[in-house]
């Protein structure tokens, strides 16, 4: 009976629209992603001349001569434990603590300034000793990837503070939290990069 | 630095009278003929008030059809400087031989083959395909608008910025003469002291910005944005390889970025990554830009073939055959794309091994493109094919493409390429595929999709004008480039000693006289339309569509989609039309749009500053505008309200007044 009852009945018109006003999902966490994954692609580039170029030493130092590996250490450690501070601001923001959030990211952004404030020591450590970007390849190399994260590191840090005005001002909206999640992906995701710079160019590079 | 005052080189760098190329007189000229034509110009807009109009309107504009059209203008006007460029180099070389050298010494000819390669790849073809992706693709799967529409608009006018410093340097200063991939050693501050590379970086380096941030805004639209209904395997074919030719932006454009961005420490800082001495290596150089440059042309490459992809069915009256093949066939092109690049340089030395490894991969490219060619054979077997000006082009398009790609598996083959590396053979190659794909695909396109931007079709007559003028034109200008390459020709020569070749440069040169007749007919198609345009005037589905965008009226309202449609099939249009789809007319919704901005074209401009500042070394030029640019893009993340809406009453009005179809209201009675 239920066959012959399908087969009879009239064929449902198609519906072909969506009468009531459909909201699409918001793609900026994806698109985010998408920009970190391009980024990815110009630090891929630059460890690949670090990785073709890093014994042209032309006569100059090599990284055995110019790298600190205890001064490294201490770096490393800070970068790392901002990432940490940053993660317990993010536990904070959804328990929706605000002041607390606050005080978490401005943890996070001082550990980073001091990672950077010791990158720049380093550096002009070593231009003074003539081991400048312009000295051999080797160099122009190793400077053009550890200062391309530190650039980055310092947009982060200059975002975090901005972040924190509006998070201050307008609280935990829509907008803001959308904004501190892709701050977090996009600090995290310089760790990562940084554990391949000093795992590849500094560890590798004392050795070779 | 030149020898003045410190005060004056403080404030204007290295820019000085002497900058301007008074002494070339092609140049001065030019200047006169663009500086009178700009003033008419703007003159024209100032009388006629149109000023408000084209900022509130256009300029600041967020919809992504007003940003499609912007870019098919801004890539017609760059086809005709790079066509200028082009017909220059085809009459110095069919007259400079012997005691004869030409009308253009060999450092201009070296900037005009720079400008003209760089600007037809990065400023005619991209901003082109940008245009289709951009008014095509939002409208195919069913969305409003695309995922970022500020940045949609940023991306247009950061291509802008790089146009703006790229015509600068005919006038200020002197172009890059080191190929239009900016090859080192030439292209370092030793051999090219001047201003031209540093142009040609920033430039790119703007411009390329915005096209990474287009890849990814299309991307997430593709992702997110698809109609209720529509799985990735419904999705129209032009729709899937703008995904895929977005995802490969990507992830080769940071590759550029990366590699100019190396090359302008080595100009600036003095850094030795691919100079001759202190350990710096060109190949890397080499190695890194192709690992852009190729894929690049897939991406060019790509959507067009999305683009035949919905012109075929449509004049076939047949859905497309092989629609999964086509998308399997887009995926692999896409990812082998990104293991050919070392066959650019066969002849670095590699070793037999490498190059048998990119020989292979070169060849394997071949395949799913040829199933591609096979899959737009079958759709029109046995359909009823009608031969309108878009599908002249695509018959165009498949006779020379495929000509062009067996003289590209011809090139793969690494003992023969050792032998055609750089002559002649291999421009006549790519220009064989280039403009036998990408050109002919956009004219194809153009006169495809511009009945649904503007609401009326080009005049006939003068599109199979333009379309005979190039496709005769295109053979007799690389035909005789085959055979000289073969000979031992090789590229960017400004004189010849040889006069048994000059009878071929002499057909090459008349070739490229028909192809300015092509030109010169589309210009005067879109003139003729214009005045035409009340006879021309068509409803929402001119030529019998199969995809989403003919459902919605000519030119689309500014929501696109009154209701969003829900998808059953994979041409949903033609299965709305075939289960007797009805159009509503009343019970209209209030609909939320992103309101426009003009932080874009504030932020394209301030990079276009520092663009020129870095340039003749102005440094605290640079500084300001830099400070500027990040202090603009700060302030813009204070504006939360984005947001506006369009109410029920407007888009009932615009529902009432579009051109529909007017079998709609019942033709018969």
């Amino acid at each position: 009976m239920n066959t012959v009852a399908i087969d009879t009945a009239p064929a449902e018109p198609r519906k072909f629209l969506c009468l009531e006003e459909a909201h699409p999902h918001n793609g900026t966490l994806l698109g985010f992603w998408l920009y970190l994954m391009s980024d990815c692609f110009i630090f891929a580039s630059l460890f690949a001349c670090n990785a073709v170029l890093g014994t042209s030493y032309a006569g100059g130092p090599t990284g055995h001569d110019v790298f600190d590996l205890p001064g490294l250490a201490v770096n490393t450690a800070l970068l790392l434990i901002s990432s940490v501070t940053f993660g317990f601001a993010m536990l904070e923001m959804a328990r929706q603590r605000k002041r607390a959030v606050l005080v978490w990211l401005a943890v996070s952004g001082l550990l980073a300034a001091a990672f950077v404030g010791l990158e720049i020591h380093e550096f002009v450590t070593m231009i003074a000793a003539g081991a400048g970007p312009d000295r051999s390849a080797f160099l122009s190399s190793f400077f053009a990837l550890v200062g391309t994260h530190g650039l980055h590191v310092s947009v982060g840090i200059l975002w975090l503070i901005v972040l924190m005005f509006q998070l201050g001002k307008h609280g935990f909206t829509e907008a803001n939290r959308r904004r501190l999640f892709c701050l977090s992906m996009f600090w995290h995701f310089l760790d990562l990069v940084w554990i391949g710079v000093f795992s590849y160019v500094y560890l590798v590079g004392v050795l070779r | 630095m030149p020898d003045r005052p410190a005060i004056w080189n403080f404030l204007l760098g290295r820019l000085s009278l002497s900058s301007l190329p008074l002494d070339n007189t092609i140049l001065v000229w030019t200047f006169v003929v663009v500086a009178l034509g700009g003033a008419a110009l703007l003159a024209t807009i100032t009388y006629y008030r149109k000023w408000g109009y084209l900022w509130h309107e256009w300029f600041t504009s967020v919809d992504h059809k007003r940003l499609g059209v912007m870019y098919m203008v801004l890539g017609t006007v760059m086809l005709l400087r790079g066509f200028a460029d082009a017909i220059m180099m085809r009459s110095q070389q069919a007259v400079a031989f012997g005691s004869n050298m030409g009308y253009l010494p060999p450092h201009h000819y070296d900037q005009i083959f720079t400008a003209h390669g760089a600007i037809m790849i990065f400023f005619v073809a991209m901003p082109y395909i940008a245009g289709f992706m951009n008014f095509v693709m939002p409208l195919q799967i069913g969305a409003r608008d695309v995922a970022f529409p500020f940045l949609n608009n940023f991306s247009f006018w950061l291509t802008v910025a790089g146009v703006v410093l790229f015509m600068t340097s005919l006038f200020i200063g002197d172009f890059s003469h080191a190929g239009w991939l900016g090859m080192p050693p030439v292209s370092e501050l030793k051999q090219s002291p001047g201003p031209g590379v540093d142009y040609y970086i920033w430039g790119l380096q703007l411009s390329g910005l915005g096209t990474l941030l287009t890849g990814i805004n299309f991307v997430v639209t593709v992702v997110k944005m698809r109609a209720p209904g529509m799985t990735l395997m419904k999705m129209p074919m032009f729709s899937w390889t703008t995904l895929c030719t977005s995802g490969l932006i990507v992830v080769t454009f940071p590759i550029l970025t990366a590699t100019l961005f190396l090359l302008s420490l080595d100009r600036y800082l003095g850094t030795h990554f691919f100079t001759n001495g202190f350990g710096g290596n060109v190949m890397m150089y080499v190695n890194l830009i192709w690992v852009w440059g190729h894929p690049e042309v897939y991406i060019l490459i790509l959507p067009m073939f999305g683009l035949y992809s919905e012109i075929v069915p449509t004049f076939s009256g047949k859905r497309l055959f092989g629609y999964s093949s086509m998308v399997y066939a887009t995926a692999s092109i896409m990812i082998l794309s990104y293991l050919v690049w070392l066959h650019h340089f066969f002849t670095m030395g590699s070793g037999a091994d490498v190059n048998s490894f990119f020989a292979l991969t070169t060849m394997l490219i071949s395949i799913p493109t040829g199933a591609k060619i096979f899959n737009w054979l079958f759709t029109m077997y046995r359909g009823r094919v009608r031969f309108d000006v878009p599908m002249l082009w695509t018959m165009g398009f498949l006779f020379t493409f495929t000509i062009g790609g067996m003289t590209g598996v011809m090139l793969s083959v690494a003992p023969a390429d050792f032998l055609l590396h750089n002559s002649l053979f291999l421009v006549a190659h790519f220009h064989n595929v280039i403009i036998g794909g990408v050109v002919f695909g956009v004219f194809a396109g153009i006169n495809y999709w511009f009945p649904k931007a503007f609401g009326f079709r080009l005049d006939e007559f003068w599109g199979k004008m333009s379309f005979w003028f190039w496709q005769i034109g295109f053979w007799v200008a690389f035909g005789p480039l085959y055979v000289l390459g073969l000979m031992g020709v090789t590229r960017r020569l400004s004189h010849f000693t040889d006069p048994s070749l000059q009878i071929w440069f002499i057909i090459a040169a008349f070739g490229a006289f028909l192809i300015l007749l092509g030109i010169l007919s589309f210009v005067m198609q879109i003139y003729v339309s214009i005045r035409r345009r009340d006879q021309l005037a068509v409803g929402n589905d001119p030529w019998g569509g199969r995809t989403l965008e003919w459902s919605t009226s000519s030119p689309p309202p500014p929501y696109n989609f009154a209701f969003i449609p829900m998808v059953h099939e994979r041409d949903a249009w033609t299965d709305m039309k075939k289960h007797g789809y009805q159009r509503p007319l009343e019970g209209f919704n209030a609909i939320h749009m992103p309101k426009n901005t003009g932080t874009g074209v504030v932020l394209a401009a301030l990079g276009t500053v520092f663009g020129f500042a870095m340039v003749w070394y102005i440094w605290w030029l640079a500084v300001v505008s830099f400070v500027a640019l990040i202090a603009v893009a700060i302030v813009h993340t204070f504006n939360y309200d984005r947001d506006g809406h369009i109410s029920a009453e407007e888009v009932s009005q615009f529902e009432h007044t579009g051109n529909w179809e007017p079998k709609a209201q019942g033709a018969t009675a």
